[in-house]
């Protein structure tokens, strides 16, 4: 049952025997011990677990694991480089873009996948690329404002 | 996992530090427990500790760190850092040498619940309370050192200065060395809130900054060696029994450990969460239940609930009798089951290990919940640990208790092994206890002058808290196992009329109370009673308002003398304008009556041939007297509000005979980007007067806002919730 998926994740290739139909997102949370996808719904309805694949955002709760190993995957966790986070997760920790936090992964991911297509978005295309990613606690304005923020920091830099 | 200071051992530096000053704590002798889930032996070496040997506040280690201890719970409200910083103020210690420990059986007080918004409140005055007697015992040390009176000494970031001679000295050094225990006098005089540096500041919170690099930081990234996974078949409706279960398709499942059949208590435990995944979907097909329908259902359920509740119980009479007929106007207000709808499921990890239980939960109460485990196990409370670790938002009472007694249960018949339990997303929308469905029936009467000088209210609801307070029957798991414990419900105290009596100054008020017990399981959800008796009260005061041919805004305050009310009313009129347009709804609550006063105003827009209406904007003026931490409460308040829009204008758990439907996000919708209004939030803030709980003050007021906007907009008073644009009459707009 379990066969051998060579997939590369946050820039690095892992060999990883398991499940071929397993999702994706138990493998970067079990098998990798990524903490950036999280479980939501498991039904692509939520946005959590959203990852990068080949630069764009998409759940990784449905897709499995070895149909992914054609796609680059990055994860929030990958995000960082040289030690140094993001501009869009140094926004969203200026803006205090969070209550529970939850739902930081998917939005994160999201607006990353939107800055790289759309360097000055509107507040309506900012509306609609994070459509997909629901938070219960009611932060999207500030959710919001830190893409604006990350765009301008992007420009900047 | 490097670099988590969110889950590091506080215990341990406490036991290397060659001193430490405590304060109100009655010393536990070797105390070894360690907290933190990279700690694998965490559970091995833990005393069990109960509420009397813990009973510290804060803790001055040799290192000159300060450590706050707080029995509540961090449920992305922002509570450590506002505990924190009150802490460092009393103190005068930067913000950088400050850490928190939660709610943690083998380390903090029982606090009970981290609801009501009562932590500021209750937690933040017993840690102010304690820092300020730390800060004087201190300086009594300090003065001793310096050879000063204390009046001569002033503090700086942890340093203590003589005016005299400009000697200084540190906490640190005062403290290093000794082993000093201090009982909370409660005289030690507290700083004058005009002298504050952290209190009242925007303060940003750490952990936002370990969300956003992926740390580990919630239950659900708990990764402990040998772990195994477990998921529970729930049954299809509430009183379902098991008939049979084809053991044998599953225990073929590679990777499956053990399937647990106990009574109607179905688990699978496997040692790869996806093999748990597998076998769960295999066993909702094979295994065959007996279920009896749902006898009330929402075609019927307000009809039901007004013929079925029990005989209306005074809760409230004031200022001379209230008439029994003559009203001006009367009118019935409805709300239905809605759900906390938390984005993350449900998720516990239970280990019993050399005869101690140990449970990590994102509960709300992680004392009350030792206790219910210890009544569903029937092991004694000191055998048992209930550790929180934050989840996802709860806003109430949600499955987190519920997964904590699953893990306990399971974790029984797997000794040494970490049973971790997630729930999945449908287990969280059919099992959490929702939000009870109420109906309002409201009448009043204008006297002499246009002013109100009678209401009356009516209310109809199921609980409003069903919190496993230490009976296992108000657990699923305590349910559901082969010799059930039973639910007691009467938890109707409090909860169901809470802000059901106006603030207004009417010359006669009589609020009463019908017990429904309804068909959903229910329990405490954001703000309880307050959301739907607000929605009534609120629309209610709109109705009259224009009945009486008065500005609804200049109504409310010819009725109102309290001035902190007065004043959030005029301010909100002065930062958001009022009688501007079409589309204006105005509504005001002081949460609880007790708490945070807070006006709103909701702002619509129509579309006539689309026959839709779109919520643009939320206005908030809140004040929750002395402001802890600013950023905190506007995104409190800005979150209540958007949250509270979403069940205002969509929320509605749908049910039918053979249980709830509402399965999934597109079962059971809730506010997405496209639909969410600006907000804005102004605060009053003040220093002098004691704190309030801000963080339900939102809910209610939002509702009635949106409902009054309706209705400017539109004509149509809409009194059932959710406020859905096909209640809206569209032929009556002009
Ligand atoms: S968990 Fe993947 S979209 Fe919800
Ligand atoms: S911040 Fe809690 S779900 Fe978005």
């Amino acid at each position: 049952m379990a066969e051998l998926i060579t997939i590369k994740v946050n820039g690095k290739v892992h060999k990883i025997e398991a499940d071929p139909e397993m999702p994706l997102l138990y493998l970067l949370r079990n098998d990798l011990q990524l903490n950036g996808p999280k479980y939501g719904c498991g039904i692509e309805r939520c946005g959590s677990c959203m990852v990068l694949l080949n630069g764009k955002s998409q759940p990784s709760c449905v897709i499995p694991a070895a149909s992914a190993a054609v796609y680059e995957v990055t994860t929030l966790d990958g995000l960082a480089k040289n030690g140094r986070l993001d501009p869009v997760q140094e926004a969203f920790i200026e803006e205090q873009a969070a209550q529970c936090g939850y739902c930081m992964n998917g939005m994160i991911m999201s607006a990353k996948s939107l800055l790289a297509e759309n360097k000055n978005p509107s507040d309506e295309q900012i509306r609609q690329a994070l459509n997909r990613v629901l938070c219960r606690c009611g932060t999207h304005t500030r959710i919001i404002s830190a893409v604006k923020k990350a765009a301008a920091k992007m420009k900047n830099s | 996992m490097k670099d988590q200071s969110h889950f590091s051992s506080d215990r341990r530096s406490f036991l290397k530090s060659s001193g430490h000053l405590v304060i109100g704590f009655q010393l536990f002798p070797a105390l070894a427990a360690i907290t933190g889930f990279e700690d694998k032996s965490a559970c091995e070496t833990q005393p069990v500790a109960d509420g009397q040997t813990i009973d510290a506040w804060i803790r001055f280690d040799a290192d000159g760190k300060l450590s706050v201890i707080t029995g509540k719970m961090e449920l992305g409200q922002g509570i450590r850092t506002a505990l924190m910083q009150m802490a460092a103020e009393e103190l005068d210690v930067p913000m950088n040498r400050v850490k928190i420990i939660i709610a943690d059986t083998g380390q903090t007080q029982d606090e009970r619940y981290t609801a009501g918004s009562g932590s500021i409140e209750g937690s933040g005055r017993a840690i102010r309370n304690a820092a300020a007697e730390a800060r004087q015992y201190l300086l009594n040390l300090a003065a001793e050192k310096l050879q000063t009176d204390v009046a001569n000494l002033s503090v700086k970031e942890g340093v203590v200065m003589s005016s005299k001679s400009k000697n200084t000295v540190t906490y640190q050094e005062l403290v290093a060395g000794k082993r000093l225990e201090v009982e909370v006098t409660g005289k030690a005089p507290l700083k004058e809130p005009a002298s504050y540096r952290l209190v009242g500041k925007a303060i940003p919170r750490d952990d936002i900054a370990q969300m956003a690099a992926a740390e580990a930081y919630y239950i659900q990234d708990m990764r402990l060696p040998g772990m195994v996974h477990a998921r529970i078949l729930r049954p299809p409706v509430y009183d379902s029994k098991l008939v049979s279960i084809q053991k044998e398709q599953i225990a073929k499942v590679p990777g499956v450990l053990k399937l647990v059949v106990n009574g109607n208590f179905v688990a699978v435990i496997a040692d790869k969460e996806y093999a748990a995944v597998k076998a769960l979907e295999i066993l909702k097909t094979n295994a065959k239940w007996d279920s009896k329908p749902l006898a009330v259902l929402p075609q019927n359920l307000y009809n039901n609930m007004l013929e079925t509740a029990s005989a209306p119980k005074v809760v409230e009479e004031s200022g001379g009798s209230v008439p029994a007929k003559d009203f001006t106007h009367e009118a019935v207000y409805k709300k239905p089951y809605q759900m906390h709808g938390s984005i993350g499921p449900s998720c516990a990890i239970g280990l019993w290990k050399n005869d101690l239980l140990t449970v990590w939960s994102h509960s709300q109460g992680v004392y009350p919940l030792r206790k219910t485990i210890s009544d569903l196990l029937q092991m004694p409370e000191n055998k048992i640990r209930v550790i929180g670790v934050p989840g996802a938002g709860c806003y109430g009472h949600n499955g987190a208790d519920d997964a904590g007694g699953d893990a306990a249960l399971l974790a029984m018949g797997m000794p040494g092994k970490p049973v971790r339990v997630q729930w999945m997303r449908e287990d969280e929308h059919k099992w959490e206890p929702y939000g009870s469905a109420m109906v309002l029936s409201v009448k009043g009467r204008i006297g002499a002058a246009a002013k109100i000088d009678a209401w009356n209210t009516e209310i109809c609801s199921d609980t409003h808290s069903s919190r496993p307070g230490g009976n296992a029957g108000h657990l699923l798991a305590g349910r559901h196992i082969a010799k059930p414990f039973t639910f007691k419900s009467g938890g109707f105290s409090g909860g169901s009329h809470r802000n059901s009596v106006p603030l207004y100054d009417f010359s006669a008020k009589k609020i009463s109370l019908r017990d429904f017990y309804g068909p959903l399981r229910s329990s405490a959800l954001r703000s309880l009673g307050a959301y739907g008796n607000i929605f009534a009260l609120e629309s209610f005061m709109d109705e009259l308002a224009w009945k009486a041919g008065e500005d609804p805004v200049a109504f409310r305050l010819t009725h109102l003398k309290d001035e902190r009310a007065r004043q959030v009313i005029t301010t909100m009129v002065e930062k958001a304008g009022w009688g501007q347009g079409r589309g204006e709804g105005f509504a005001f609550a002081q949460y609880k009556n007790s708490a945070a006063y807070l006006a709103v105003k909701a702002e619509v827009s129509i579309d006539k041939a689309a026959k839709t209406y779109q919520l643009t904007k939320l206005t908030a003026v809140i004040d929750a007297g002395q402001v802890i931490n600013s950023d905190g409460i506007i995104n409190q308040t800005s979150g209540g509000m958007i949250q509270a829009a979403s069940w205002t204008m969509l929320e509605e758990v749908k049910f039918d005979k053979t249980g709830v439907t509402s399965t999934t996000w597109e079962t059971y919708p809730i506010l997405r980007f496209d639909q969410v209004p600006h907000t804005e939030v102004h605060i009053i803030d003040r220093p002098g007067e004691e704190p309030l709980g801000a963080g339900e003050a939102a809910q209610g007021p939002t509702a009635a806002a949106i409902a009054n906007a309706i209705f400017h907009a539109t004509g149509s008073r809409l009194r059932e919730l959710p406020l859905t644009p096909d209640k809206i009459d569209w032929e009556k707009i002009s």
